[in-house]
């Protein structure tokens, strides 16, 4: 077959107009922060894109102030109607700014432009127009309360959200915490906080109230301050299992609420008689979506045992077409490692799934030498106790494993302390429902993977944490009811 | 004539659907509530003083018991519930005597508090097969997919009973974590343990498998931080924790943290803990702190 090659197709970078460097956003203005700023960098190139103040334990407090001073006097007395209405102008101004949030987004992060274009920005606004609609519908929400009495708001919302999907993330949390009449401080991630702060100029144009919406930027330090704050009603975090750990011990014994969005270590499940081709597209979704930044990747593929060698074969065709490289290229598939640490920690597992005797294998692919790149990646011949089989890598990473029951796939599926997701590729109905039944996982993709809706609840089971984010189930997160209080 | 002496019962734990004595072979005195006048009240019994790994013991039990329990139509859990209640009202007496002299109450109050106890057990017994279309439903997701979201139990939780409320409260803490499929450790008020003992004696005749509720007569300050550690222990619930002797509720909830245990906290504000009003009416949110909500997609195409 002859190979076509694509002519480079760069997205253009004028669009956006980064500042030399950032301060907080608190109390509706950019204030100094007095940490030690920090750089951030374009993971595809290592260029600095801007330096961004590092918020103390001091400027979170203010920013705590700041939130609970716009929740007394503003937010709380504002009906859920004109809650709304600032919501639905948030959605229309990510909409229609969304090519310079997009560009702003891969620059960052170093995700490919077509899913910063695709996915995260049109899903960020879609969160935004989904909760508007509730802020002033939450008695009708079945939370407690009634339309005439809806269940009240907890106060201010301490939010903090990892890298993988920066804008998106912000979405899931500012989205619903606003709607149910909260005020927000947010903690971006170290390594991208560009959107998040180029938000904050979405909340002036919008016209919300100054304190509404706090940013602050920073590291591990930052967010403890912030999980720590005696002022902060509620904690809301998305990042790994271990620091969910340390803030659910950190906020124990308060009555700070807490809601956890934690890793995943994905089961993506094929029967013999699943349509082939496309599970190899979900397989492919699944795992390299985002460069398996994904908490709730499809990370280990379990293969009924008669089809493994013919869809191993498959799997490794279709990786040959991926095409890693310039996230700002039109047509690349796969963009840059987030980071120099992640990196690191993608080789240490990699190397470790050698060491424990699986077969590595990658398509001939092409990696600059500046920046982070780690190549598609499959493993076959992976047991159990394997640490790529055990562990999250987050990274371009597959585990194969095999399986000949039903049985037996339940049982490896649900082998892991996590349970965020899972994946089922059969053509038989009753299976499928069989099979939704037996995973412990809080969403369950059957003949697809990776799809997210704001009206759809997404959150794990086990180790992977509690509470949901999206639909009427996430809103229960940022609101007092009755019940057994 | 002489008196008719009484036979009197032994008090046991309730683990895996069967009564044993606390391994450990240690038991402690009960009294009945102290009299008006601040007398001490009569000696009751001896119960039987649970151990750690009695508490391991029944953890094993009710995760055995899950698949089954929580595989259960809600049809059936909805029937099991109820005829907890049917096989309470007919040894309604037993209980209120039981009750009195733990609470010491009037046996006017008594008989109220035994009966609001047994609704209790019909109220939640009717939410089996209402909990998923009232909690679940379809997504409608921006996309040519099927997505529906269903409620599903926890797993196996840990329970302080709470300790002033012996039944009325007792039957409202294990009613709603195990109507939705959960299995449960219950550790009993210390100081008024007896009529849970009775209420495992209800439990083992009304068709409950053995195993999905598990009762321990126990030092709660003792046996609680292994249940609160336990890594095959899924969620706590902390309400017993007021009034509860030694029992630090922070610490329980931090030492669940190490396996992202979800935690049901004692109400009260800050650091204080207070038992509920056990006579309102519960709403959901004892069942919905014990639920998970398990997201399904589906393309639609031809």
């Amino acid at each position: 077959m002859p190979r076509f090659d694509y002519a480079p197709a760069p997205e253009s970078r004028a669009i956006v107009d980064i500042r030399p460097s950032y301060g907080l956003f608190v109390g509706g203005a950019f204030v100094e922060g007095h940490g030690t700023p920090f750089k951030t960098v374009n993971p595809a190139t290592e260029e600095v894109l801007a330096e961004v103040a590092e918020a103390d334990a001091a400027d979170v407090d203010r920013a705590v102030k700041a939130a609970r001073t716009a929740y007394t006097r503003v937010w709380s007395r504002t009906s859920g109607r004109d809650r709304g209405k600032w919501l639905f102008r948030i959605a229309r101004i990510l909409q229609e700014r969304s090519r310079e949030f997009a560009v702003l987004e891969t620059l960052d992060n170093g995700k490919p432009i077509k899913e910063s274009r695709d996915v995260d920005v049109p899903l960020a606004a879609a969160h935004f127009f989904y909760h508007a609609g509730w802020a002033d519908k939450l008695g009708y929400a079945g939370l407690g309360g009634s339309p005439a009495d809806p269940p009240r708001p907890l106060g201010v919302v301490g939010q903090i959200i990892p890298w993988n999907f920066p804008l998106l993330m912000l979405a899931w949390k500012i989205a619903p915490a606003l709607a149910c009449g909260n005020t927000v401080v947010l903690k971006p991630a170290e390594t991208t906080p560009l959107t998040a702060l180029l938000f904050a100029e979405v909340c002036e144009q919008a016209g919300l109230p100054p304190g509404v919406v706090n940013i602050v930027t920073g590291a591990g330090p930052t967010g403890q301050a912030l999980v720590e704050h005696p002022g902060v009603d509620k904690i809301a975090f998305t990042g790994s299992t271990e620091v969910g750990k340390l803030i659910a011990r950190a906020v124990a014994g308060t009555r700070t609420r807490l809601t956890l969005e934690l890793g995943g270590k994905a089961a993506n499940i094929v029967y013999a008689d699943a349509a082939l081709d496309q599970a190899v597209e979900g397989i492919v979704d699944g795992i390299f979506f985002n460069q398996g930044h994904v908490c709730c990747a499809g990370s280990r593929l379990l293969v009924q045992e008669s089809i493994h060698d013919d869809l191993v074969r498959r799997l490794q065709r279709r990786l040959a077409t991926l095409r890693v490289g310039d996230p700002m290229d039109k047509n690349t598939d796969l963009g840059a490692i987030n980071s120099a640490a992640q990196l690191e920690k993608i080789r240490e597992l990699a190397d470790a799934g050698e060491a424990e005797g699986a077969n590595r294998w990658s398509p001939a692919c092409e990696l600059s030498s500046r920046g982070y790149w780690f190549p598609p990646t499959v493993f076959t011949g992976v047991a159990q106790s394997h640490r790529i089989a055990q562990e999250e890598v987050f990274g371009p990473v597959l585990s194969v494993l095999t399986f000949r029951t039903p049985a037996e796939a339940v049982a490896k599926a649900n082998n892991t302390p996590y349970g965020l997701s899972a994946g089922v590729w059969t053509e038989k109905g009753s299976r499928i429902l069989w099979m939704a039944d037996q995973l412990r996982a809080g969403v369950v993709w059957a003949n697809t993977f990776n799809k997210f809706d704001p009206t759809s609840p997404f959150g794990g089971y086990k180790e992977s944490g509690y509470g949901r984010e999206g639909g009427r189930h996430g809103l229960d997160g940022y609101v007092q009811t009755g019940g057994a209080a | 004539m002489s008196p008719t002496v009484e036979v009197r019962k032994t008090y046991k734990l309730y683990i895996g659907g069967a009564f044993p004595r606390s391994e450990s072979g240690r038991s402690y005195a009960v009294h009945a509530a102290p009299g008006r006048a601040g007398h001490p009240g009569a000696f009751l019994a001896n119960a039987a003083d649970g151990s750690r790994k009695d508490a391991r013991d029944a953890v094993v039990a009710a995760r055995a018991a899950f698949p089954k329990w929580s595989g259960a139509t809600a049809y059936n859990r909805g029937q099991v519930l109820y005829r907890v209640a049917e096989v309470m009202q007919g040894r309604a007496a037993q209980f209120e005597q039981e009750v009195a002299a733990a609470e010491g109450l009037t046996p006017a109050r008594a008989r109220a508090t035994v009966q609001a106890a047994i609704d209790r057990w019909v109220w939640y017994a009717g939410w089996s097969d209402k909990l998923p279309q009232v909690l679940g439903g379809l997504n409608p997701v921006a996309g040519p997919y099927f997505d529906l979201s269903v409620p599903e139990p926890t797993g196996v939780v840990a329970v302080l009973a709470p300790q002033g409320s012996s039944l009325l409260g007792l039957a409202s803490v294990i009613a709603p974590v195990i109507v939705s499929g959960n299995t449960c450790v219950v550790l009993a008020s210390e100081r008024r343990p007896l009529p849970a003992v009775d209420l495992a004696e209800c439990l083992a005749t009304s068709d409950l498998p053995g195993g999905v509720v598990n009762l321990l007569t126990a030092r709660t300050a003792e046996v609680a931080p292994w249940l609160a550690s336990h890594r095959d222990v899924d969620a706590l619930d902390l309400t017993g924790a007021a009034d509860a002797p030694g029992v630090d509720w922070g610490a329980l909830e931090r030492a669940a943290a190490d396996s992202v245990t979800r935690v049901l906290r004692p109400a009260g504000t800050g650091p204080a803990a207070i038992e509920p009003d056990w006579t309102a009416e519960p709403g959901l949110g004892r069942m919905t702190a014990f639920l998970e909500t398990k997201t399904v997609w589906h393309p639609k195409g031809i």
